[in-house]
């Protein structure tokens, strides 16, 4: 079996080749989705309940669907207005929904470690959908499925992922994750931006946005959150869109046939130009999307298959203890 | 009574001796060292194992008043007993805190009563630990606080801190900082470098440590007074402690077991029983520290004991409470220093007791005539694996659950009485 993990907390954990098991799975499940007949079976019979602690449409929506393709009752519970608010524990409303029996559990939460947290307390799947400034693990798959298809590999591309890097959870999981399939890796924003010790994680650091770009395959950008804008990280908005925006001036500097990524949702003219983000040509930004349902497909499909052999040995455990 | 140690390996850390020899006690006090058998004295055969002073810990938490369910004086003083620690220093970091001469009262009133082990406390160096208004330092000192810190707390505003150490510098009394660069530290829980970033947590430079230490300092030279940093944890500070020492200020420095036997990477997947206040810092720091305290640099080792209860832990990491027991894994986890880092028994039991004890101008900490007899009998080889749910503090929240360590305490004596054996425990 080529992929082991009973959760997916991150990329962190995962080998090349789980990575790789993945995304071929995903493939399948494009073709699946393209069709007019979108039904799987591979969670037919399971429950799979999404746990959003921070508000999030995109994301939401994007494992509901994945759910419902394969046969899965789902249920959404937004965290962010409930029990919490009345004291109760992470671990608390963890143990009350795995009273409830679900198989898969969808966790997007504001602390980063706090879905291996609530892994630790439950006995199903549990896949993260975010936490903290730590991981978006589905994030990274579904940007390495996009290259992949665009770029027909996922090795020794240059890679330039830019902006706000140190608060970015996808920035994290990307840079895991291509580096581990051997890509050259560049992190392009201003210092302020940058995590610290950036310079031991084996890739280039660029402060001027030009040089970052040179010779690029694929040029990352990341969502700049508004707050962050207003003199604390940097001066302005008008400021970091001349020296960190996207524009077709600075995406010359990329490789002619580079392809421009972006998590959403966008600040068109902050960190993106408006018409870059609408070339068709350049942008994949709505494959992105696309390939989101189908990674997320597989990724739920491989876990619930690892799910249902752990449960079949331990009904054989018991049935031979009691034999 | 009458006591005769017999075949010990006695560790003096005024001498830096480590030798076997005989040592007799009587009516609370060490009345001969290698003397012949007195008459009628009870022989207690060592076997060749340790006898050192009893442990001096310098900034103990304890859940009274405030958080009795964390740790009452009762637990915390059977924990010290069980692990060697003769004399507990409360710090002040209780609800309320320890910030006038009355909750000083009863606290000490308390655990006279209640704790086998000697009891002395630290009082707040400002109203509430909250650094703005001075407590009252003379009061305090006459109901016996030994030191003045608000604990992890900084005094932001640097007038406040000021006036505190002119004010005690009069007095002769003692303060304890906790140097940290307050704005730079704000919300951090984890040391800033790659392992931070990559796990997603908030982060300090360790130079927040210095910059704090480097305000303390200028504080120091103009007021003069006798100033103690709770912990110093990086190397970076050290340049700047070791130039106060030279320059002839009043300072000492201290530092906790854990900085001294664990790093950042023990954290692992957000393991919240190593979080700590300052986090843990990178293995090149941890080996400076070990370094400073063999060559005296850093003079105080404590076990920075602060229980927590389980629902203060099982949180996410950013959220969780800070802080580890230490009473019971101090000795053990300081053999560490002795069995892989090369340190002296003497070298180790001068930063347990005997500088401690100095600072705050207690009597105990030395093995020498007419020293009060607060020893620690101890094998130094003993393997054991530690199971939190044996220790006696309430709270389980130790590091070191499941590890493997090598140091047992095999009885304590508080004043000439045994106030722990490792048989009766162990029974």
């Amino acid at each position: 079996m080529s992929f082991t993990k009973d959760h997916l907390l991150g990329i962190e954990p995962l080998s090349p080749t789980e990575i790789t098991t993945l995304l071929d799975l995903s493939e399948a499940y494009v073709a699946l989705n393209r069709s007019s007949e979108k039904h799987g079976t591979a969670l037919a019979g399971m429950t799979q309940i999404n746990m959003f602690f921070e508000a999030s449409t995109r994301t939401q929506a994007s494992f509901e669907l994945a759910g419902k393709r394969l046969g899965a009752d789902v249920m959404n519970m937004s965290m962010a207005q409930s029990s919490l608010k009345k004291g109760e524990t992470l671990i608390d409303t963890a143990l009350t929904l795995n009273a409830m029996h679900p198989d898969l559990l969808v966790v997007r939460h504001g602390s980063s470690g706090a879905v291996n947290l609530l892994a630790e307390k439950v006995n199903c799947a549990v896949l993260n959908a975010g936490d903290g400034k730590h991981e978006h693990p589905t994030q990274a798959l579904l940007d390495a499925l996009t290259i992949r298809r665009k770029k027909g590999r996922l090795h020794r591309l240059c890679v330039a992922i830019c902006g706000d890097i140190a608060h970015s959870r996808v920035a994290r999981s990307n840079l895991i994750l291509l580096g581990k399939m051997e890509n050259r890796v560049r992190l392009v924003g201003p210092p302020t931006l940058m995590p610290k010790g950036v310079e031991e994680f084996g890739v280039e650091v660029f402060d001027d946005m030009r040089a970052g770009l040179e010779g690029a395959d694929v040029v990352m950008m990341l969502r700049l959150q508004r707050e962050r804008m207003d003199g604390g990280f940097v001066p302005s908005e008008r400021e970091y869109f001349h020296r960190y925006g996207l524009d077709a001036e600075k995406l010359a500097y990329a490789k002619e046939d580079a392809i421009v990524m972006h998590p959403g949702p966008m600040n068109r003219g902050v960190e993106i130009d408006g018409a870059i983000a609408d070339d068709i040509n350049r942008s994949v930004i709505q494959e992105q999307v696309e390939m989101g349902v189908a990674v997320r497909m597989a990724a739920m499909d491989l876990l619930a298959r690892n799910l249902r052999r752990k449960r079949e040995r331990a009904r054989l455990r018991e049935a031979a203890a009691h034999g | 009574m009458i006591l005769y140690f017999h075949n010990a390996r006695l560790i003096d850390p005024e001498a830096g001796e480590d030798r076997l020899g005989s040592l007799t006690l009587e009516g609370g006090r060490i009345t001969a060292l290698d003397g012949d058998c007195p008459a009628g004295a009870e022989v207690i055969d060592c076997a060749g194992k340790c006898l050192a002073p009893g442990i001096v810990d310098m900034g103990v938490q304890v859940g009274e008043p405030g958080a009795q369910h964390k740790e009452s004086l009762r637990s915390a003083g059977l924990a010290a007993a069980k692990g060697g620690v003769t004399t507990l220093v409360l710090r002040p970091d209780t609800d309320p805190a320890i910030d006038t001469p009355e909750v000083l009262e009863y606290v000490t009133r308390r655990a006279m009563a209640r704790t086998p082990v000697n009891i002395r406390a630290m009082a707040a160096l400002t109203r509430g630990r909250e650094g703005r208004e001075m407590a009252e330092i003379s009061f305090l000192l006459d109901a016996g606080a030994v030191a003045f810190t608000d604990g992890a707390r900084v005094v932001r505003d640097t007038k406040v801190l000021g006036r505190c150490m002119s004010y005690a510098k009069g007095l002769g009394a003692l303060i304890i900082g906790h140097p940290q660069d307050p704005g730079l530290s704000e919300g951090a829980c984890a040391t800033s470098g790659k392992f931070a970033s990559l796990r997603g947590l908030p982060a300090v430079s360790p130079m927040a440590e210095r910059m704090g230490l480097d305000r303390d300092m200028g504080l120091v030279e103009m007021t003069g007074v006798r100033y103690h940093a709770d912990q110093i944890t990086s190397a970076r500070s050290l340049p700047a402690l070791e130039r106060a020492k030279r320059n002839g200020l009043q300072v000492t420095a201290g530092i906790s077991i854990h900085h001294l036997t664990l790093n950042e990477f023990d954290v692992g997947d957000y393991r919240t029983f190593f979080k700590f206040t300052p986090p843990l810092r990178s293995e090149d720091d941890r080996r400076a520290m070990v370094q400073a305290v063999a060559d005296g640099l850093i003079d105080v080792i404590c076990s920075m004991h602060s229980p927590q209860d389980e629902e203060s832990k099982r949180l996410p990491f950013e959220e969780a409470a800070a802080g580890a027991v230490g009473l019971e894994t101090l000795l053990p986890a300081a053999m560490r220093l002795y069995h892989s880092e090369g340190l002296s028994l003497p070298q180790i039991w001068r930063a347990l007791a005997l500088n401690p004890a100095r600072l705050l101008g207690l009597p105990c900490g030395r093995l020498a005539v007419d020293a009060p007899a607060d020893l620690v009998l101890f094998d130094p080889d003993a393997p054991f694996v530690l199971d939190r749910f044996a220790l006696m503090s309430k709270s389980k929240n130790t590091p070191f659950d499941g590890a493997r360590m090598q140091g047992r305490v095999l009885a304590t004596y508080v004043a000439g009485a045994c106030v722990h054996t490792q048989e009766k425990a162990d029974a």
